[in-house]
């Protein structure tokens, strides 16, 4: 479909990236965001949208989605107003040649939905023995490095990897776990997992890995992102770190910010996460964190199918759909924690895109007119049914939300996730 | 949130662990264990309760004993048992968990014991049951991982109960690798539940879980000092794997510090008892003069068992 002059009218235009919170009327011409309030000289609309009582902001930014099904995952994210996305190596095969990653940008770039930014891989199979070809895998899209949820488990090779990925300034992007202290772990080390009889992943797995890798960043002066922190110990290595001038970002996926390990319940293996649910005063941290603005917020959507999940708690694979409840959970942490909308939504557009490095979140004139409306006080249950996504396992299953994404526009193209 | 075990009256319709259960469901239990007592004294051992009922014993870990006592107690109470070893059947060929259940209610089964070495795993077969709309098959938890053996737990209770009649003013000792242990678990949990005046964890740092305070205990790591006074002592066992490695140096020092033998009893009240899950190592966690002495309950805890397991199964299958 051709990009259109589209005028959006009557809605509430939130920018965070410039600081906008107000009603203005949004003006888009050739994919790109043309005037924010009045309209410019000559600007005659071929569409006008009315988002009375609605909101008008950026297309969110997730900055970790796996994407099983594909096009399915990236029809999901489009109806829970995500326009961009970063997807992690660890698919099969792995992101770690750059044919995978140009079949997977070409791939997206016909769907024509989300845009699609794959994450290379930092070590050959993700094996953390021998680098990937950082250089190949960028030229052919990737926007950073990363293991998955693959640790490097020889810090001689992570260390290497660092001082290569520095090289070119590429940014490197790490889930900090030590797998050895995190080993046959399947919960939170605390009195849930003690009285279930799980074996529990301690803090320790997570502040060990994160001064390991802000050491290295260090020694190193490499670009470091640190993804999906669990626990108030780690958040707080990464304030003092960015307090003390070191260029460290970290995200905190959004169930993290809702679910301790209380959800767990009675062995709910919609609970099982990677890194796993913490302690109510770990969730608690982590709130005030991302409302600092220590971290930025992501889905870290991962569709599992019921196989996956109909398995004893620490047999069961780990994480959930999610992609479709950002925008919602995003919205209730707001609600629940009084943090203005023009900073809860800054969590997933600006900060993500700057984290990524890519052209996004932003209304400013000149920007790529991914927009994303949707109605704050939609409310809807969270049922198989709801989601668009292949995966249907999220703990969220049955909650009551509230705001819906009713439409989002991709460089200027209004994208429906069912056609 | 729904408790699984309990049905909508609050009867028990699922063993799965102690944890949750109320107070008045135990007392219940151990007082129909001591009516099923005198049946294993009878020339015919056999009461006709379960008669034409099908209690299978699903074990996906080997025990040899626990599931013989499981047969005995349905055998005795009339049943029909089918024991299948799936530790080396249907999913060694790939079969899940569920379908495995699946196909053993479609042969009408009224009843699983089951084992797994996976916490949770009979509340993933219960919480299946029920969304299958089976919650007429019970299930009750032989074993699943670190958590729950519930039956072992209602068993040490009725020991106890019967060398001490009350529980209201007894310190119990709970010894060795109570990480790794579902015993342990189901016997704090049984105590707490039934008013113990203190109950200790006792052990090293590396055998005992996080926060074990939080289940209602007092942790001891000098055995002298966790077994002064004590009216009931109960010892665990330490698997072979965990004798030598990362937990712990070695079997010999393990003994040295954490070893039952008749001097460190003697600082145990006079008339404690000494008890123990079995199998023992003896000169691990136990001296050979303690495990055979007057003071050990051992061999009764066995027998109690059975009844135990009678009173499980017949008051499930009456609800």
């Amino acid at each position: 479909m051709r990009a259109q002059r589209i005028h959006i009218r009557n809605g509430r235009l939130i920018d965070p990236q410039q600081g906008i919170d107000g009603a203005h009327d949004l003006y888009i011409a050739e994919g790109r965001i043309a005037a924010v309030g009045t309209a410019p000289d000559g600007f005659a609309a071929e569409r006008t949208i009315d988002a009375g009582g609605h909101i008008v902001c950026p297309g969110l930014v997730d900055l970790s989605a796996r994407l099983g099904g594909f096009e399915s995952e990236l029809r999901a994210a489009l109806a829970g107003g995500v326009t961009a996305l970063a997807c992690p190596p660890d698919m099969r095969p792995p992101l770690d040649e750059p044919g995978l990653v140009e079949r997977l940008v070409r791939r997206s770039e016909t769907l024509g939905l989300a845009r699609v930014y794959p994450i290379g891989a930092l070590t050959l199979q993700l094996s953390g023995e021998k680098l990937a070809e950082m250089n190949s895998l960028t030229r052919a899209g990737c926007i950073a490095f990363s293991q998955g949820k693959h640790p490097v488990t020889d810090t001689q090779v992570l260390l290497r990897a660092m001082q290569y990925a520095a090289t070119f300034g590429y940014t490197v992007r790490l889930q900090p776990q030590d797998p050895h202290l995190a080993r046959d772990g399947v919960a939170h080390d605390g009195e849930v997992a003690s009285r279930l009889g799980l074996t529990g992943i301690p803090v320790c797995a997570e502040t060990v890995a994160i001064a390991t890798a802000l050491a290295l960043a260090r020694a190193t002066g490499a670009r470091l992102h640190l993804a999906r922190l669990s626990s108030a110990a780690g958040i707080a290595l990464v304030r003092e770190a960015q307090r003390g001038g070191l260029a460290v970002t970290c995200d905190v996926a959004i169930h993290h910010l809702h679910l301790s390990d209380m959800d767990i319940g009675f062995f709910d293996s919609h609970a099982r996460f990677d890194p796993p649910l913490r302690a109510a005063s770990d969730r608690s941290a982590l709130r005030a964190a991302v409302a600092e603005g220590v971290a930025a917020l992501c889905s870290d959507h991962t569709p599992v199918d019921e196989d996956g999940k109909q398995l004893p708690f620490g047999e069961a694979q780990p994480g959930a759909t999610g992609v479709e409840l950002l925008l919602p959970l995003v919205l209730k942490w707001a609600a629940e924690d009084r943090v203005p909308l023009v900073e809860a939504l800054a969590r997933v557009t600006c900060d993500p895109a700057r984290m990524l490095g890519i052209p996004a979140g932003s209304l400013a004139v000149g920007a790529v007119a991914d927009v994303c409306i949707f109605d704050p006080l939609a409310t809807w249950r969270v049922t198989g049914d709801a989601l668009r996504s292949q995966g249907k396992n999220t703990p969220f299953l049955g909650w009551e939300l509230s705001g819906r994404a009713c439409l989002a526009l991709v460089g200027g193209r209004i994208l429906d996730p069912d056609d | 949130m729904r408790n699984p075990q309990l049905n909508a009256h609050g009867e028990l319709n699922h063993l799965l662990s102690i944890d949750g259960l109320p107070r008045d469901v135990i007392t219940h239990i151990l007082d129909t264990a001591s009516s099923f007592l005198e049946v294993s004294d009878r020339d015919v051992k056999k009461v006709p309760l379960l008669r034409g009922k099908s209690v299978f014993n699903v074990f996906f870990e080997n025990s040899t004993r626990t599931r013989t006592t499981f047969e005995i107690a349905a055998k005795r109470l009339s049943a029909d048992v089918i024991n299948l070893d799936v530790a080396r059947s249907s999913t060694a060929k790939g079969e899940t968990l569920l379908d495995t259940v699946d196909n053993l209610v479609a042969m009408h089964a009224d009843m699983f014991v089951v084992r797994h070495a996976a916490s949770g795993a009979p509340y993933l077969i219960a919480e299946h049951l029920h969304r299958t709309g089976r919650d007429d098959v019970h299930v009750v938890n032989a074993g699943d991982g670190r958590h729950a053996h519930p039956t072992q737990g209602l068993l040490d209770m009725y020991t106890i109960r019967h060398y001490k009649q009350d529980f209201a003013n007894l310190t119990v000792a709970i010894v060795g690798d109570i990480l790794h242990s579902r015993v342990a678990r189901s016997d704090i949990h049984a105590l707490t539940t039934l008013g113990a005046a203190e109950v200790r964890a006792v052990g090293p740092q590396t055998l005992l879980p996080t926060d074990v305070e939080r289940m209602g205990v007092r942790v001891c790591h000098d055995l002298r000092e966790g077994v002064r006074d004590c009216d009931v002592i109960i010892m665990l066992r330490l698997q072979n794997e965990r004798m030598n490695g990362a937990l712990l140096p070695s079997a010999r020092e393990y003994f040295n510090c954490y070893g039952l033998t008749p001097e460190v009893l003697a600082l145990a009240r006079p008339d404690a008892i000494v008890m123990h899950p079995g199998p023992m190592n003896r000169g691990v966690e136990i001296d050979s003069d303690v495990a055979d002495g007057p003071q050990a309950v051992i061999l009764s805890q066995v027998s109690f068992g059975i009844a135990v397991r009678m009173a499980v199964m017949s008051i499930l299958a009456g609800n």
